[in-house]
C-alpha cells in the first residue's frame, strides 16, 4: 500500500492554498450560500455574480477556514466558474473536483475537496427554488470512509 | 515475564508480541502514535481469541454441553478478572461487560438517570468531557428535565476545583468526570471530585477510558460510583467496554437492555431479572472479546502497570520537550511531567488534517480533528488539533520521526 499523502500537496495546491484567488466578499451578490464539513470544522462561504439572463456565472469570490484542500479547491473552482453556465455547474461531480484539483486525493479528504463545489451547486439550486437548506453539509456519503470514529 | 516495578521497560521484546508493528508501507516503518483512539493487539490476547474460536465456542449460560460450560466459566471469570484489575472488590456482581465505554456510559445515564433525575436536578460535568459523557447526559437532562453544569478548565488544562466545589451542591445528582483528558492529556482529581460529590450525597461516574490502559487504577480507593472503560484501548479487543458499579448502585438499578439471559423467571405478564451482572448483559454478550480482555489484564499485569504509566508519562514529556522548541507549535493542555500518554497540538499555518496527512507519508499514524472534545476545542479557539499518544511500544526514536515529519509539513507551508 501506497501512503499518497505528500503527492497530494503540489506546488499548485500549496500556491492556491496561501494564496487564494478571488477571496473576499461581492456586494450584492446574485446569491450567496455557506457550508461546512461538520467532523472537520472547513467552512467556506460563497457569493455569486450571475448575468442578467441568470445563465452564466460573471462573478465569485468566496472566504473560509480549513484544511490546504478545502482552501485551495475553492480558489481553484473560483477562477474555474468564471463563465461557466449554470447547467455546466450543475453536472460537476467530484470526479471533476478531482481533476481540477491535479492529485490524487485519499478517499478520506474527498469531503474537504468537494465541500466549495457543493457550495455551489447548492447555492444555485436554493436560488432557483430547487432546494431548501441553510448550510451545505458534505457528509459521509461524500467521503469513502467516514471520520467520526475516536 | 516478571519485572520489578522499578525497572525501564524492555520495549525491542515488548515490540516483537506486536505483529502489527513490522508494518511498513513502501519501506517505511509504521510509527502508530494514535494509541488513545486505539491500541495494538499482542499476540497474546489475539490468540486468546483464536483459541476460543477453535477449541471452545459455544454461548454462554444456558447450555449444559461441554463447551458451553467451558465458554461459560470462562466468560465468568473474565468478569473477576477484570474486577481485579480495576480493584472492585465485589468482583464479577460490580462488572458488566458492554460495548465500550459510550454504552457504559449510555446505561447508567437510561437505567439510572430516566429513573432518578427530574426537574430541579443537577448534573455536574467538566469543559473537558469527551462526547461520550458530554452528549449522554445532555441528552438525558432534556429528557428529565434536569440541567447539566460544566466545571471549567483554566488558561493551562487543568479543571478550576474552586469552580467545581462552586457547582456541586445538594442539587447536584450526578459528577460525571473524565480521569484523564483524550485532548488536554490532564490527570483530574477524581478521588479529591468524588469526596466533593459524596459531600453533597451525589453519585460520581468517572469515565477511564484513557486512564485504565495507563496507569495502576483502584476504584475502591477513587471511591468511585461508576467507572467506565474500553477493552481495545488496553491491548484488548474491540468491541468489548466495562461499566464498573458499587454493588448496591447496580442492585437497585433497572435493566436498560431488555432479553434473552438477563432474565430469572417469565411469564406472558412479567418477567423477573437474573443477579448482577447479568441483568445487565441482555442477549448473547461479548464472550471472545470478555475472555480477551482478562487476557489484555494478564498481559499488562506481566509488564506491570507502573511501569506502564512511567513509560508512558515519560514519552509524553519528552514528545512535549522537543514539541516546545518550536514557535509555531502550541501544545494544549499541562506541562510535561504532569500530563498523560499524549500530547495535542495546533501548528500554526497547517490545519491538522493537512498535518496528519503529511505525516502519514512518513508512516507515522496521528489523531487529527476534535477527538470527540468539540465544545472544549470551541473554547480553547481551536477548530482542530494533532494528537500523537503514546503506549508500551513507543520510543523516543519514534517521537523524534514525528518532530522530523513535522518539519516536512513546516517547510512544505512555508
Amino acid at each position: 500500500m501506497g501512503l499518497g499523502g505528500s503527492d497530494m500537496y503540489r506546488q499548485q495546491i500549496l500556491d492556491h492554498y496561501k494564496s487564494p484567488r478571488n477571496y473576499g466578499e461581492i456586494e450584492e451578490p446574485t446569491f450567496t450560500h455557506v457550508g461546512e464539513n461538520p467532523m472537520c470544522g472547513d467552512t467556506i462561504e460563497m457569493d455569486v455574480v450571475l448575468d442578467d439572463a441568470e445563465e452564466t456565472i460573471e462573478r465569485v469570490a468566496f472566504r473560509g477556514d480549513g484544511c490546504a484542500i478545502s482552501q485551495a479547491s475553492a480558489s481553484m473552482l473560483s477562477e474555474q466558474l468564471h463563465g461557466m453556465s449554470i447547467e455546466e455547474l450543475d453536472e460537476m461531480d467530484r470526479d471533476d473536483v478531482v481533476d481540477m484539483l491535479g492529485v490524487d486525493i485519499s478517499p478520506m479528504r474527498v469531503k474537504c475537496a468537494v465541500l466549495a463545489e457543493k457550495v455551489a451547486q447548492d447555492g444555485a439550486d436554493i436560488y432557483f427554488g430547487e432546494l431548501d437548506v441553510e448550510t451545505t453539509r458534505t457528509e459521509e456519503d461524500d467521503a469513502d470512509v467516514p471520520d467520526d470514529a475516536q | 515475564m516478571s519485572h520489578s516495578e522499578t525497572e525501564a521497560l524492555d520495549v525491542e521484546s515488548i515490540r516483537d508480541e506486536f505483529p502489527i508493528l513490522d508494518r511498513e508501507f513502501d519501506g517505511t516503518p509504521l510509527v502508530y502514535l494514535d494509541n488513545a483512539a486505539t491500541s495494538q493487539t499482542p499476540d497474546q490476547v489475539i490468540d486468546s481469541i483464536s483459541h476460543y474460536y477453535r477449541h471452545y465456542n459455544a454461548n454462554v449460560h444456558r447450555g449444559l454441553h461441554q463447551l458451553s460450560q467451558e465458554a461459560s466459566i470462562a466468560y465468568e471469570e473474565a468478569h473477576d478478572r477484570v474486577a481485579e484489575f480495576i480493584g472492585a472488590s465485589g468482583g464479577r456482581k460490580e462488572v458488566v461487560f458492554t460495548k465500550n465505554t459510550t454504552e457504559s456510559m449510555n446505561t447508567v445515564a437510561y437505567a439510572w438517570g430516566l429513573a432518578e433525575l427530574g426537574p430541579g436536578d443537577e448534573v455536574v460535568l467538566t469543559e473537558m468531557e469527551h462526547h461520550a459523557a458530554l452528549v449522554t447526559w445532555q441528552q438525558i437532562a432534556k429528557k428529565t428535565g434536569a440541567t447539566v453544569k460544566f466545571v471549567e478548565v483554566d488558561e493551562d488544562g487543568r479543571l478550576d476545583m474552586d469552580h467545581a466545589r462552586e457547582l456541586i451542591t445538594d442539587d447536584t445528582e450526578m459528577v460525571s468526570v473524565v480521569h484523564v483528558s483524550n485532548t488536554l492529556g490532564t490527570v483530574n482529581p477524581v478521588s479529591e471530585l468524588a469526596d466533593i460529590a459524596h459531600d453533597h450525597d451525589s453519585l460520581i461516574f468517572v469515565d477511564g477510558a484513557q486512564s485504565v490502559p495507563h496507569m495502576p487504577v483502584d476504584v475502591e480507593a477513587i471511591d468511585a460510583d461508576f467507572f467506565a472503560f474500553s477493552g481495545h484501548k488496553m491491548c484488548g479487543p474491540t468491541g468489548v467496554g466495562v461499566l464498573y458499579g458499587k454493588e448496591h448502585l447496580l442492585d437497585a438499578m433497572q435493566p436498560y437492555l431488555y432479553g434473552g439471559m438477563m432474565i430469572e423467571k417469565v411469564t406472558f405478564e412479567d418477567s423477573t431479572w437474573h443477579e448482577l451482572p447479568w441483568k445487565f448483559e441482555a442477549g448473547t454478550p461479548v464472550i471472545s472479546e470478555g475472555i480477551a480482555l482478562a487476557e489484555a489484564c494478564d498481559y499488562l499485569d506481566s509488564i506491570g502497570m507502573e511501569r506502564v504509566h512511567r513509560h508512558g508519562t515519560e514519552l509524553a514529556a519528552y514528545a512535549y520537550d522537543r514539541l516546545q522548541e518550536f514557535d509555531d507549535i502550541e501544545i494544549l493542555g499541562p506541562g510535561g511531567d504532569e500530563r498523560a500518554a499524549l500530547v495535542s497540538f495546533d501548528m500554526d499555518d497547517v490545519h491538522a488534517h493537512d498535518v496528519s496527512e503529511i505525516l502519514n507519508a512518513n508512516g507515522v499514524a496521528v489523531r487529527a480533528g476534535d477527538h470527540c472534545t468539540q465544545p472544549l476545542h470551541d473554547k480553547l479557539g481551536v477548530s482542530a488539533s494533532t494528537r500523537a499518544s503514546f503506549y508500551i511500544y513507543n520510543t523516543r526514536e519514534e517521537v523524534d520521526a514525528l518532530v522530523d515529519a513535522l518539519d516536512q509539513a513546516r517547510e512544505l507551508f512555508a
